[in-house]
């Protein structure tokens, strides 16, 4: 089973070593790990391409039905649909508000956080609390705070946007990113305050001799010393993004108003489940999986530079 | 991946801590402490008014509102919600749910977590990118294939199995065994190895209980996903007594709430009964891992 207890003549050792590694119980270790990833991320994967490119909609159980190649009609359907291409537009307004917001404050603080402070444990306790809870759970609370008549609004008097916020088209989408920011900021923290213990502390005390006011050495300090860690925080907003479903679905009560705030994930309910269109869906779909790894080789590649 | 350096930073900042107390003069925390505050505030008031909203008899959504009123408090909203969704069938339903993933994860990751770190075999390599990759590619954008396969071609639409399967193992959490096994000396296991110990029994006499906190990280990361996650479950429950609560209570609000007297109430309070296992969880893990892996850090 392994070199250390059975001794084998070493060519033949060698020789099966190279075929199944040296120690082959390894396999059978992760087997049921392999087989997962095989049963519901592999095949799943080449069942998104293989039903992307043929017509395909669900059957009555039992019926056999005919599901011709169509090459890449539901790909040109799915880029030529209004719906789709205001879907992607709403994610880059969450892009454009949640990723911003959410390194500026997680950054704030964590440098805040990274100090000996009364309370700390319980500031990093209730950033984080928001992260651990369902989305349905806290929905429902800023659905309560957020609507017409909401506190929000009470508070705001006045300066209050009408229509409010969550029903009105232009600030739908940016009140799901701001949802969002909030609800995973603390996990973002946690990453930053990971990433300041690994900025040196020579290049601050060598900014301090400089003259540097404290602002500037956070800016030319902290800021490139924590940059492995903006990279990982845009990635994983960007996968947020492509991934929203939950919050259009029940905040904005389906990408309301008028598709203002629709989610690609949400279009992909709609029309692959609801309306029975699961082609498109799929194409979809996959266009979302190389958009998400495009983006993260690029984010890499440009963030990771130096 | 980013779960590793959530940990990481659970563990490290002890060190700077000391640091910036030599470096900063006496005056520098106030505006920290206020920053903080401010943040606190925003992060818990909407828990706090989750609470105070579900225990209000009729709803009071001006500032008045904000404070408990003893003349406006009931636990009326907690039998509504009840009524309308059946939370004992609903936290059981996302009991198993949760359980079953947990267990899955628990057996099955830290074995392929310990082949990983410490064994040489044919496909390791292939398997590993693999991990990282599922991790890249968000869930969401397989669920029409999944909902095919699962739903469509094996018949598990309201079936704990059919909610559990895309779920089973949790790469996040084969990765942390990973690093676990990992730090472990392997000279290690080859002595164990030499004492004539098969691998499944290093496994579980050696490494297991080596890697203890990992379990409970691991435990703690598997669990908010799937007692939090709502749309798989929803697209493979059609009759009510199969949805977990994530999924009931989200159905209660986008149908049913205009029924009751006080819908907000009644949302508030499935919200509460919702929140109220993982937040309490995290509170607990939270102050274990705090008092193992921080040690006597930080005097505030």
């Amino acid at each position: 089973m392994n070199q250390v207890t059975v001794p084998k003549p070493p060519g033949r050792a060698r020789r099966l070593a190279a075929l199944v590694g040296r120690q082959p119980v390894g396999m059978v270790f992760s087997a049921p790990y392999a087989v997962f990833l095989a049963v519901v991320f592999a095949y799943p994967l080449g069942l998104a391409v293989w039903i992307s490119f043929h017509r395909y909609f669900f059957a009555a159980p039992g019926a056999t039905v005919n599901r011709p190649f169509v090459g890449l009609s539901n790909y040109t359907e799915v880029l030529s649909d209004p719906a789709v291409r205001q879907a992607f537009g709403n994610i880059v307004v969450f892009l454009l508000v949640n990723v911003p917001l959410t390194v500026l404050l997680s950054l704030v603080l964590a440098t805040a956080l990274n100090a000996a402070i009364p309370f700390r444990r319980f500031f990093r306790i209730s950033y984080y609390v928001p992260y651990v809870t369902a989305s349905v759970a806290v929905v429902g609370v800023w659905l309560f705070l957020f609507n017409s008549t909401g506190l929000v609004d009470h508070v705001l008097g006045p300066l209050a946007p009408k229509p409010s916020w969550l029903v009105n088209s232009h600030l739908a989408m940016p009140s799901i990113a701001v949802f969002v920011t909030w609800k995973q900021l603390g996990f973002y923290i946690l990453l930053y305050l990971a990433a300041l213990q690994n900025v040196p502390k020579e290049l601050y005390e060598s900014a301090a001799v400089d003259g540097a006011s404290r602002w500037r050495s956070f800016w030319s300090v902290t800021v490139p010393g924590v940059r492995p860690a903006t990279t990982l925080v845009v990635l994983l907003s960007l996968v947020t993004g492509a991934n929203l479903f939950t919050e259009p679905y029940l905040l904005t009560g389906g990408g309301g108003p008028a598709g203002a705030s629709t989610s690609p994930v949400l279009l992909m309910y709609q029309q692959g489940i609801e309306q029975n269109h699961p082609d498109i869906a799929s194409a979809l779909g996959v266009l979302l999986i190389i958009g998400v790894l495009i983006i993260a080789l690029i984010n890499r590649r440009f963030l990771e530079r130096d | 991946m980013a779960h590793v350096e959530t940990r990481a930073a659970a563990r490290q900042p002890q060190s700077q801590t000391q640091r910036s107390v030599l470096r900063l003069p006496r005056r520098r925390p106030s505006w920290r402490l206020l920053v903080l505050l401010a943040g606190a505030l925003v992060f818990l008031f909407p828990f706090y008014y989750m609470v105070v909203g579900s225990l209000q008899t009729r709803d009071n959504t001006g500032l008045s509102g904000v404070l408990p009123n003893p003349g406006n408090l009931t636990l009326a909203n907690y039998q509504h919600i009840d009524q309308a969704i059946d939370l004992g069938r609903s936290l059981v339903n996302s009991g198993i749910f949760t359980g079953g993933v947990i267990f899955g994860t628990i057996v099955f990751g830290s074995l392929a977590g310990y082949a990983l770190a410490q064994l040489h075999f044919r496909g390791k390599g292939l398997l590993f990118n693999t991990m990282l990759l599922v991790q890249i590619v968000p869930f969401q954008l397989l669920t029409i294939p999944l909902y095919v396969l699962i739903v469509r071609d094996y018949g598990l639409a309201d079936s704990y199995l059919g909610m559990i399967l895309p779920f089973a193992i949790n790469s996040t959490a084969v990765f942390v065994f990973r690093q676990y096994f990992l730090q472990i000396p392997r000279e290690l296991f080859e002595a164990a190895r030499i004492d004539g110990a098969n691998e499944l029994q290093i496994v579980v006499r050696v490494a297991l209980p080596l890697i203890r906190p990992a379990l409970l990280t691991a435990g703690l990361l598997t669990f908010i996903g799937p007692w939090n996650e709502f749309l798989w479950p929803f697209l493979v429950t059609k009759q009510q007594s199969m949805e977990p609560l994530a999924v009931s209570l989200s159905n209660y609000i986008t149908t049913v709430s205009a029924q009751a007297a006080n819908p907000s109430g009644a949302i508030l309070a499935g919200a509460c009964v919702l929140a109220a296992p993982a937040v309490g969880l995290f509170l607990l893990f939270q102050r274990h891992f705090v008092s193992t892996n921080l040690g006597s850090g930080v005097k505030g």
